[in-house]
């Protein structure tokens, strides 16, 4: 069992996840039992019946302040294969718009008997809000918040690249392009460091890192022939236009230029390299068709990994 | 506490029980873990046409809402076609019976098997469900308060062992 930690909200008294918020702070063996889970929840999500009864009787609520279709979709479906009833509620054009409180909505449906909160909002912190107000038998677990953390991307990131590695301590992964904005990859620089990746880099303009991102323990890269050079792994992240107010980037056809996935780029890292995409991509933006389409190319893999993964978070902090 | 039996003089008397009723359609799954290390030892014995299939119950337990999910849940492997398939459900103790309807449940979602005939190395009594094995090494009397516990050495062999209930 790891160590309790009483200032990690996620954690219970036991040291099991109540909560997943964040893949910062959590121990390796906590991560680990993640993904040997969702392996098994893959065996499930390949059979003629998907379903297992862990969660029947329980209602997960999706609650997205921020419009997302795939994340929200695969989140249902992962409640759904394990027998859960789910809610959807699109929050952003309900109750919010009337001008109730975000703990207010959230003491409603707890007041229906919910027993996990699936989160998106545009606010760093608000899952974390919510985590510390609910009832004990409640959890949350955090579909994206702000520019702060997606803990179940980085896990179903770190469960493809385990899926195709084998092993995490032999690993150099380049995480490529909008960093700065990136939820995503946050949550992925946690996760590898944590399982013991050696070499994380990660390649973009200056402009597109954030300030004093060594401090997360990767190596920057402002070239992306340098940066690519040898790699296993290689994350592309979507250039987020419409999180760019202001000129970081002179224009898309020049970022391509410089740190769109190509080809040639990709034939500097390793031959068995893999490319990985957390969708939606924007093809010719950060990453050409031909690579994405590509022998290399894992991201539809990714997707699917991603439901057995969110099954594993659900049913481990359900049953915490 | 009474001796227990010796596990690895059980299994060849299992086999030869079992070797009169395998067909074409007999095909074999041991529950992990403990069921799973006898199937292993059995299924060679026995000349079946199907490999050996394995099941991890842990997301049909009916004890989830009270102890959660199990740490480190095995993957279950069929490979075979259940349709219609006379199966041998193979664990090591038989206890409460709560594992064996969990497995049943399982394998209803996988398909309908024609039979199914459960096959245990130990049964210590204890039924809290109408389940009884059809192949049986030893009935075995377990003290209050212990469990029976199969443990397999790193050479193969496998033991039964009293162990002190949590």
């Amino acid at each position: 069992m790891p160590p309790s930690s009483p200032h990690n909200p996620q954690l219970n008294a036991n040291g099991e996840l109540q909560h997943l918020l964040s893949i910062e702070g959590l121990p390796p063996e906590i991560l680990t039992q993640i993904l040997d889970t969702a392996e098994s929840f893959a065996g499930v999500t390949e059979r003629e019946v998907k379903k297992v009864p862990l969660l029947r009787g329980k209602s997960v609520f999706n609650l997205f302040f921020e419009a997302s279709t795939r994340t929200r979709t695969t989140f249902e479906i992962a409640a759904k294969r394990l027998s859960a009833d789910v809610i959807n509620l699109n929050v952003a054009v309900s109750s919010q718009s009337k001008g109730e409180s975000l703990l207010d909505t959230v003491a409603n449906l707890s007041a229906m008997h919910a027993d996990v909160f699936i989160v998106r909002h545009s606010s760093s912190g608000a899952p974390h809000l919510i985590a510390r107000h609910v009832k004990p038998h409640e959890h949350v677990i955090n579909a994206g918040d702000g520019r702060h953390a997606h803990p179940t991307q980085g896990l179903l990131d770190l469960y493809t690249i385990r899926h195709y590695k084998k092993n995490f301590t032999q690993l150099r992964v380049a995480i490529v392009g909008d960093v700065l904005h990136s939820r995503v990859a946050r949550s992925l620089i946690h996760g590898l460091t944590t399982l013991g990746v050696p070499e994380v880099r990660v390649i973009a303009p200056q402009t597109l890192l954030p300030a004093g991102v060594e401090s997360l323990g990767v190596r920057v890269f402002h070239d992306m022939r340098a940066g690519l050079k040898d790699c296993d792994v290689v994350v592309m992240l979507r250039l987020q236009n419409e999180r760019m107010n202001g000129a970081l980037l002179p224009s898309a056809q020049e970022f391509f230029k410089h740190y769109g996935l190509t080809a040639d780029k990709l034939a500097l890292a390793r031959p068995e390299a893999i490319v990985m995409h957390p969708g939606p991509m924007n093809r010719g933006v950060e990453i050409d068709s031909s690579v994405a389409d590509g022998a290399h190319s894992v991201i539809l893999p990714q997707v699917t990994f991603g439901i057995a993964v969110r099954m594993a978070v659900m049913s481990i902090v359900a049953g915490n | 506490m009474s001796k227990l039996p010796d596990a690895e003089g059980l299994l060849p008397k299992l086999a030869a029980e079992l070797r009169g009723c395998i067909t074409p359609a007999t095909a074999m799954i041991g529950l992990h873990t403990g069921g799973a290390w006898v199937a292993e030892r059995l299924h060679p014995l026995l000349g079946m046409k199907d490999p050996l299939g394995f099941m991890d119950i842990a997301f049909y337990r009916d004890d989830y809402a009270k102890a959660g999910l199990k740490h480190d849940p095995k993957r279950t492997r069929i490979p075979f076609e259940v349709e219609g398939k006379d199966l041998l459900l193979v664990d090591d103790v038989l206890y409460t019976g709560r594992t064996v309807r969990a497995a049943m449940n399982e394998l209803f979602d996988y398909g309908r098997p024609r039979s199914i005939a459960l096959v245990v190395l130990a049964d210590r009594g204890g039924r809290q469900l109408p389940i009884g094995a059809q192949y049986c090494g030893a009935r075995v009397e377990v003290p209050e308060g212990m469990r029976l516990r199969l443990k397999r050495a790193a050479d193969g062999k496998l033991a039964l062992e009293y162990e002190r209930a949590a």
